[in-house]
């Protein structure tokens, strides 16, 4: 039995919702249980955004996290907010184009991935936020091309369906990345 | 799992709503429930249906007085201070003897407040929300998935009692997206002979109003309304219990606070301490008959809500005070978190 918790931080705007939906709609696809919970309010407008995800095998008790697997950080007021939030041994990944600083916590996995410099040397400036979650499924070996693409067509609108694409195409930059 | 889609709690209201027959709807915005709105606004006039935003919520509470006296399913929504402003018009509808449903995603109070989640309009919901003596149907989800379901419930619940019927939610239901299935078997909307939808020169003015200026009458009304309130006491009362077979020590939590609880139970659980959970599901009727056998077996109670200790109240009666009941709460839009209410539990399996 196993339960994730990720929880998805940055400014209004860099698709942190959405990564998070995306993440959530693949444990679906998985026929998971799956939480997914967004901040909302003034700290969504024009200020931080983030979203709480939790994947299970067994029904999920509370959607809101404590302690979190996966940190994934797109600003520094994000890492300053919930670096302490995760467990030893989880793993934190950021921004490293947008936060300078290095993670401070010893006990836990870091992933330094220049996500925004990456997204627009590949000409698709919009797409950090999937770079980064390609990445994500990559170190914790979920990264699976058919169950991606099932799961873009659920979280992609049949309206948006030029964005498939380009949006797998980010995961694989985020993937591959410092191989 | 084929049909399940992945929603927030708002738009898993609406579509339930939808589902359930209830073709007009008339709302304001207001966090953390607008999705509601929103989700009515894309959808109803595709089907043939109505939304329509009202120049405030007393308005669109008195449209849905008035669809309901023409023999619709009808429902509206809000948060916190848009409730209190439709309380008249919900005063109204209860007097009137009509079925409506209306959602209040509860955020932090009192006045203005904030717009985080929040379950301090406990009060409000079952002990009244407007004047004179009435009850509402309360439901109490503690999912997405209850969200509609519930949502169902009501409609079915309302029509069958001729009374309103609230479901009472609160930010973070409304705001967070689980699976849901959306399948219903829905009861179909009884006749409503009452309904003012026109005499067709066929029978006699049907009269739907709340007035009534003869003391003797206005009584009879009221006993006669009280009898159906008893019919749903006795029938409707709807609950969870988890893990309370042989459970000593008790705690008891609705919607997102029952969901923070169980986590918590399943800590303590691991530690050894026999605790279990009831989680009532409508909150109008209380169900008592839980908490009463629960009563006899355990050594204490712990209440743990969102407010500043609303919910406490009825426990306390249900149990006529055989065991000590106390308080774990947050207020403000703050969530007690799973160590919060763990330490709760701690503190009486060691009988402080």
């Amino acid at each position: 039995m196993k339960t994730t918790k990720y929880l998805f931080s940055g400014f209004g705007g860099q698709g942190i919702l959405f990564s998070g939906k995306f993440l959530a709609y693949k444990g679906l696809t998985e026929d998971k249980n799956v939480s997914w919970l967004p901040s909302y309010g003034p700290e969504m407008r024009g200020g931080t955004a983030s979203c709480s995800v939790i994947i299970s095998d067994e029904s999920i008790g509370s959607p809101i996290i404590d302690k979190t697997d996966v940190l994934v950080a797109m600003n520094l007021p994000s890492l300053d907010k919930f670096e302490g939030t995760v467990k030893a041994g989880g793993t934190i990944i950021l921004d490293s184009t947008l936060i300078e600083r290095k993670v401070e916590r010893t006990d836990v996995n870091v992933i330094y991935l220049p996500a925004t410099r990456l997204a627009s040397e590949n000409n698709c400036p919009t797409l950090a936020n999937m770079i980064i979650v390609g990445k994500l499924l990559k170190v914790t070996g979920e990264y699976d091309d058919a169950t991606i693409d099932a799961t873009l067509k659920k979280v992609i609108s049949a309206k948006h369906a030029d964005m498939l694409d380009v949006n797998k195409k980010a995961m694989e930059i985020g993937a591959n990345y410092g191989d | 799992m084929a049909n399940k889609v992945l929603m927030k709690g708002n738009e898993a209201i609406a579509e339930a709503a939808i589902k359930a027959g209830c073709m007009h709807y008339f709302g304001y915005p207001i966090t953390p429930q607008t999705e509601i709105a929103a989700y009515m606004a894309k959808r109803m006039p595709k089907i043939g249906g109505t939304f329509l935003q009202a120049e405030s919520e007393i308005a669109a509470i008195n449209m849905v007085y008035g669809v309901s006296a023409a023999g619709y399913r009808v429902m509206t929504s809000s948060s916190s201070p848009g409730i209190s402003l439709k309380s008249e018009g919900i005063s109204y509808l209860a007097g009137a003897d009509l079925p409506a449903v209306i959602i209040n995603v509860q955020r932090g109070g009192p006045g203005l407040g904030g717009i985080q989640p929040s379950q301090s309009d406990y009060f409000q919901a079952t002990k009244g929300g407007g004047h004179g003596d009435f009850h509402l149907i309360v439901l109490a989800p503690g999912s997405v998935q209850e969200m509609a379901s519930l949502t169902v419930k009501g409609f079915e619940l309302a029509d069958k009692y001729r009374m309103p019927a609230m479901i009472l939610a609160d930010g973070t239901m409304g705001q967070m997206m689980e699976p849901v299935e959306l399948d219903f078997d829905v009861a179909p909307a009884p006749e409503k002979p009452w309904a003012t939808n026109g005499t067709k020169m066929q029978r006699k003015h049907n009269i739907v109003n709340s007035l009534s200026l003869i003391p003797e009458e206005l009584e009879k009304f009221n006993f006669k309304r009280f009898e159906r309130y008893k019919l749903v006491e006795e029938n409707e009362a709807m609950y969870e219990e988890y893990k309370t077979e042989d459970a000593d020590i008790l705690v008891t939590a609705y919607g997102i606070a029952s969901r923070v609880t169980k986590n918590a139970v399943d800590e303590a659980r691991k530690k050894g301490i026999k605790v279990g959970l009831i989680r009532p599901i409508t909150v109008w009727p209380f169900p008592k008959k839980p908490f009463e056998k629960m009563a006899e077996k355990v050594k204490h109670i712990v209440c743990v809500e969102l407010s500043m200790g609303q919910m406490i109240e009825d426990v306390k009666l249900a149990v006529s005070c055989k065991v000590p009941v106390t308080l774990c709460n947050r207020a403000g839009g703050m969530i007690p978190s799973t160590e919060q209410i763990l330490a709760e539990i701690e503190k009486y399996a060691k009988g402080e």
